[in-house]
């Protein structure tokens, strides 16, 4: 494996984004409204609340924080294949001496990092607006060791699922809209655990955390490995199988 | 297939080539790429000399950008295998056969929102050369591109587009440069430009594989030519194919129609047969043109006939071409 054609994926992509309207748009936009959102809530929260509501709400305003990772990098993520190929970009790229496997590992990094700094960057600003503005009490029921835990480990985790999930749903699709859709859905069950996680439906302990965590950094590992397999030059050259 | 052809234009040298000597930068033995049922190209089998320019020609469908993706190691060949720049064509070698060779592709597909300088730095990573900045200087400067090196891409012409598609083509020093069309959907003016490019790549020595369907940029560039319409339909130099395919012929024109041409054209040395083509036109197929031209003017002044013109035939590529492909039509509508 070669980290000097992974690093010119990755270059080359972050300064395709930088340059792309649509993209910094939305990259913008979307963390906007997911941390307007809980901090709007948190506020909203009567200091009298009783302590089920509270932790109730606290998880709704954390799984907000959690639906950045996992969504800002769908978009992206699923176009990042497609796109080149709809642009004719693709096939110059596969004639050099890249594989499979560095092209897509500098395409999922230029996506993970501005998702990892747009998502820690908003979660910064949500703690330092409670920090400041919310009720003492509710400050700190929110900023708590577990949770700061839980955004720091599965932000990057959900982000892994997400981009692996929406490039092959890239490698395989023939149109970027559809892809761009799928991806996003696509994105979407592990959100559904960490809100069972968030409202109480499943109780929070330390080894289910673990195991959850373990269990989306075997499918981030697995899924470049399933990725690297599913990408297939002769179909994104042709449009047939080889 | 038209019988091949080994005898080449003397050609000038180069570092490249004689490092290369004796061996050959393509080797394709009847390779062979279906998809599914239908077959892109079928039991190809040429070679290719380091330092030489390959014409590959053919109508659209023919399977010459198939040619080239499966030589180029993106598609799979169905059967038949092949040397690339000295290595077997194989899954395992793809790699390292696509470090040896550059393809550029009909549509240059740049990334239109970096600069040109950003696009070439960033195939100079994928193919970790060391020295990026002086290489790219000097595929820039090979390309007249070097003061347009921090322009985005989107505001480049087609055919500056194209020149840069070339000059990333150039960054690894490939040992074989296949372009596919590198002239379509070109004004003339920046065809005549990337011939010229061209031209510049082949005295220098660069081995170029180049796919066309403009006849007369592959007679111009070209030491040899392949003709493509799935199968190889023929291979040589365009003099070569000419002779193949076309008989010697003389165009004869005289002021008034001569009153008893039998007489006159039939009996000359060297005139194996004639036919009218029009009043006072003739044309006539001779074993030899120089020793046919003198004995027919002599027979004609002897006649007391006023000679407009004599004139050898001249068979383009173009007419070996159409002569080829026009079989492959008839022999399908007879089948039909």
């Amino acid at each position: 494996m070669s980290w000097t054609r992974i690093r010119a994926i990755f270059v080359k992509e972050l300064r395709d984004y930088r340059r792309n309207r649509f993209i910094m748009v939305t990259m913008a936009l979307m963390p906007v409204l997911f941390i307007v959102l809980p901090i709007v809530d948190i506020f909203a929260i009567p200091v009298s609340a009783a302590s089920a509501a509270l932790d109730k709400r606290i998880g709704l305003s954390l799984l907000y924080m959690l639906i950045i990772p996992a969504t800002v990098p769908a978009t992206l993520a699923a176009y990042s294949v497609v796109g080149e190929r709809e642009q004719g970009t693709l096939e110059p790229v596969l004639t050099t001496p890249i594989r499979a496997g560095e092209f897509l590992l500098g395409k999922a990094l230029a996506v993970l990092v501005p998702t990892l700094v747009i998502s820690y960057a908003m979660f910064g600003i949500f703690l330092a607006c409670v920090g400041l503005f919310a009720h003492p009490a509710i400050a700190n029921a929110i900023i708590q060791a577990p949770h700061l835990l839980i955004q720091l480990l599965f932000t990057p985790l959900l982000a892994g699922w997400s981009i692996w999930v929406g490039i092959a749903i890239s490698a395989r699709s023939t149109d970027v809209r559809t892809a761009q859709q799928l991806g996003t859905l696509a994105s979407l069950p592990p959100l559904a655990v960490t809100a069972l996680l968030s409202f109480g439906v499943i109780q929070q302990s330390v080894t289910l955390g673990v195991g959850l965590g373990a269990a989306l950094l075997m499918i981030d590992a697995l899924g470049w490995r399933v990725v690297s397999v599913l990408f297939d030059r002769e179909r994104l050259v042709t449009g047939t199988r080889s | 297939m038209k019988q091949p052809s080994s005898t080449k234009r003397p050609r000038r040298t180069s570092a490249a080539k004689t490092a290369q000597s004796g061996a050959h930068a393509l080797v394709v033995d009847h390779l062979t790429k279906r998809f599914g049922n239908r077959v892109a190209f079928s039991d190809v089998s040429f070679t290719v000399d380091y330092g030489e320019v390959f014409g590959f020609l053919g109508p659209n469908g023919a399977g010459k950008t198939t040619t080239v993706r499966t030589l180029g190691t993106l598609l799979t060949p169905s059967a038949g295998s092949a040397i690339v720049a000295g290595l077997p064509l194989t899954k395992a070698n793809g790699v390292e056969i696509r470090r040896r060779i550059a393809i550029m592709p009909e549509s240059p597909g740049l990334y239109l929102r970096l600069t040109v300088a950003e696009n070439l730095r960033c195939f100079a990573g994928l193919y970790e050369l060391p020295n990026t900045r002086e290489r790219i200087d000097r595929a820039l400067r090979a390309v007249n591109l070097l003061d347009r090196a921090d322009d985005p891409c989107a505001a480049l012409s087609k055919g500056l587009r194209q020149r840069v598609g070339l000059a990333r083509a150039l960054l690894s020093d490939p040992q074989v440069l296949f372009l596919d069309e590198p002239t379509s959907g070109l004004d003339p003016v920046a065809a005549r430009e990337v011939h010229e490019l061209i031209d510049g790549l082949r005295k220098s020595g660069v081995t170029i594989f180049l796919t066309t369907h403009r006849l007369e940029e592959a007679e111009r560039l070209c030491d040899r030519v392949a003709i493509l319409n799935t199968t190889l339909r023929t291979i040589g130099r365009p003099d070569e194919l000419r002779e193949q395919l076309f008989r010697k012929t003389l165009i004869v024109k005289t002021l008034a129609p001569l009153t008893a041409p039998e007489s006159v054209l039939g009996g000359v040395r060297g005139v194996e047969s004639w036919r009218r083509d029009g009043s006072g036109s003739y044309i006539l197929t001779v074993s030899d043109p120089t020793v046919a031209a003198p004995e027919i003017t002599r027979s004609l002044v002897a006649a007391g006939a006023d000679v407009l013109q004599i004139a050898e035939s001249r068979h383009t590529l173009e007419d070996v071409y159409l002569e080829l492909v026009d079989e492959d039509v008839e022999a399908k509508a007879g089948r039909a």
